[in-house]
C-alpha cells in the first residue's frame, strides 16, 4: 500500500508521520508538496500535524486553498483512505471533509502530554485492529482542538456513530461529548487531534497508536490483493 | 480604490474562552459593569477597479476563506477612497 505524506509551509509532524509508515509499519510512503496537482497513485492519503501557513486567520484555513487540497477531495469522494491529524484535521474541517470546526482550548493553553482516548466504534477501516471500548495511550500537542458542531451536525454523528475517540477521563481541551476524533459519514476520512504517528514504537512511550495505521492496510489489502 | 473593513466574530452559540478571560481581567480591575467581551478579528481589504458587484465579491471572500460559518459571524463596511 502507497502513502502520501502532505507537506505545506509549516508542517512539522510530516517526518513523523513517514517514519512511522515507512519504519514501523513498512509500507511505502512518500512525502508530497502541497502544490501537488496529482495524487491517483496513491492508495492513502495522510494530512499531518503543525501549523500550515502559521495557521494565519484560521488553522488550516489557508491549507485548504492550496492545489493538492482539490486533489484530497477527489481522492476522498473516490473513497481513498484520508486521515487528518491535528493540523490536518483542523485542514479537513476548513475543507468541509469533516463537519465542525476545532476551536481554542476552553483553558487557553496549548496542550502537550499523553492522553487516554476511548475508541468508540472499531466498525472503521481505521479501527478494525482495535477493541471496542479499548482505552489507548496517545499525545496531544494542540492549543486549538475543541471540537465544536451545532446540535444537528453532533446528532448525525451521533446516530452514524461517527465519534471514533473520545477522552477518557480527562477532557484536555474542552471539546463537545469529549470528541477527539470523527469518521465522516461514508467512513473514509478520519480526523484526529490526537497524535497516532507518535505512538508507533514503544520506545516513544506507546505504540497505542500503531493500530490505527495496522487497520487501513488490513482493509485495504482485503479489498486489494 | 475602496477599502473593506470586515468585522469576523465567533458565533454567539460559541463559547469565546479568550473573551472570557479578558471579560475576569477587567472585572478584578473594577469595571464589573462589563458584562460580556467577544474577541474578534478586524481586516481592511482594498480593492481596485472591478467589474464585479462590490457586495458578491465581499460576500464570496468572506465565506470563502475570510470567516469559517460554522463558528464565526461577519459583517463589513465600504469605505470610498480617492
Amino acid at each position: 500500500m502507497k502513502f502520501a505524506v502532505l507537506v505545506f509551509p509549516g508542517s512539522n509532524c510530516d517526518i513523523d508521520m513517514y517514519h512511522a509508515i515507512k519504519d514501523e509499519l513498512g509500507e511505502e510512503v512518500e512525502y508530497v508538496w502541497h502544490d501537488a496537482t496529482d495524487l491517483s497513485e496513491f492508495d492513502g492519503i495522510l494530512v499531518p500535524g503543525g501549523f500550515s501557513y502559521g495557521d494565519y486567520l484560521r488553522c488550516g484555513a489557508m491549507a485548504n486553498q492550496s492545489n493538492v487540497m482539490v486533489e484530497v477531495k477527489k481522492a476522498a469522494a473516490a473513497g481513498k483512505p484520508v486521515l487528518g491529524v491535528c493540523n490536518g484535521f483542523q485542514i479537513l474541517t476548513e475543507a468541509g471533509l469533516l463537519p465542525g470546526a476545532l476551536l481554542r482550548n476552553k483553558n487557553l493553553k496549548f496542550m502537550c502530554r499523553t492522553v487516554q482516548l476511548k475508541v468508540e466504534n472499531t466498525n472503521t477501516l481505521f479501527t478494525n485492529q482495535y477493541e471496542q471500548g479499548q482505552i489507548i495511550n496517545i499525545p496531544i500537542a494542540h492549543g486549538e482542538g475543541n471540537y465544536f458542531c451545532d446540535e444537528e451536525t453532533l446528532a448525525n454523528l451521533k446516530a452514524n456513530n461517527q465519534i471514533i475517540f473520545t477522552y477518557s477521563g480527562d477532557n484536555p481541551n474542552g471539546s463537545l461529548e469529549d470528541i477527539a476524533g470523527i469518521i465522516n459519514e461514508q467512513g473514509n476520512v478520519l480526523g484526529m487531534m490526537p497524535h497516532p504517528e507518535r505512538a508507533a514504537n514503544e520506545l516513544l512511550g506507546s505504540s497505542d497508536g500503531l493500530a490505527l495505521f495496522k487497520s487501513i492496510v488490513k482493509q485495504w489489502r482485503e479489498q486489494h490483493v | 480604490m475602496t477599502k473593506v473593513k470586515i468585522y469576523v466574530t465567533l458565533r454567539e452559540s460559541v463559547l469565546d474562552p479568550q473573551g472570557s478571560a479578558v471579560q475576569g481581567s477587567l472585572a478584578k480591575m473594577g469595571y464589573n459593569e462589563v458584562t460580556d467581551v467577544r474577541i474578534g478579528k478586524y481586516l481592511e481589504v482594498t480593492i481596485s477597479e472591478t467589474t464585479r458587484d462590490l457586495d458578491s465579491l465581499v460576500k464570496e471572500m468572506c465565506e470563502k476563506l475570510l470567516a469559517n460559518t460554522v463558528i464565526e459571524d461577519y459583517r463589513y463596511e465600504v469605505e470610498e477612497e480617492n
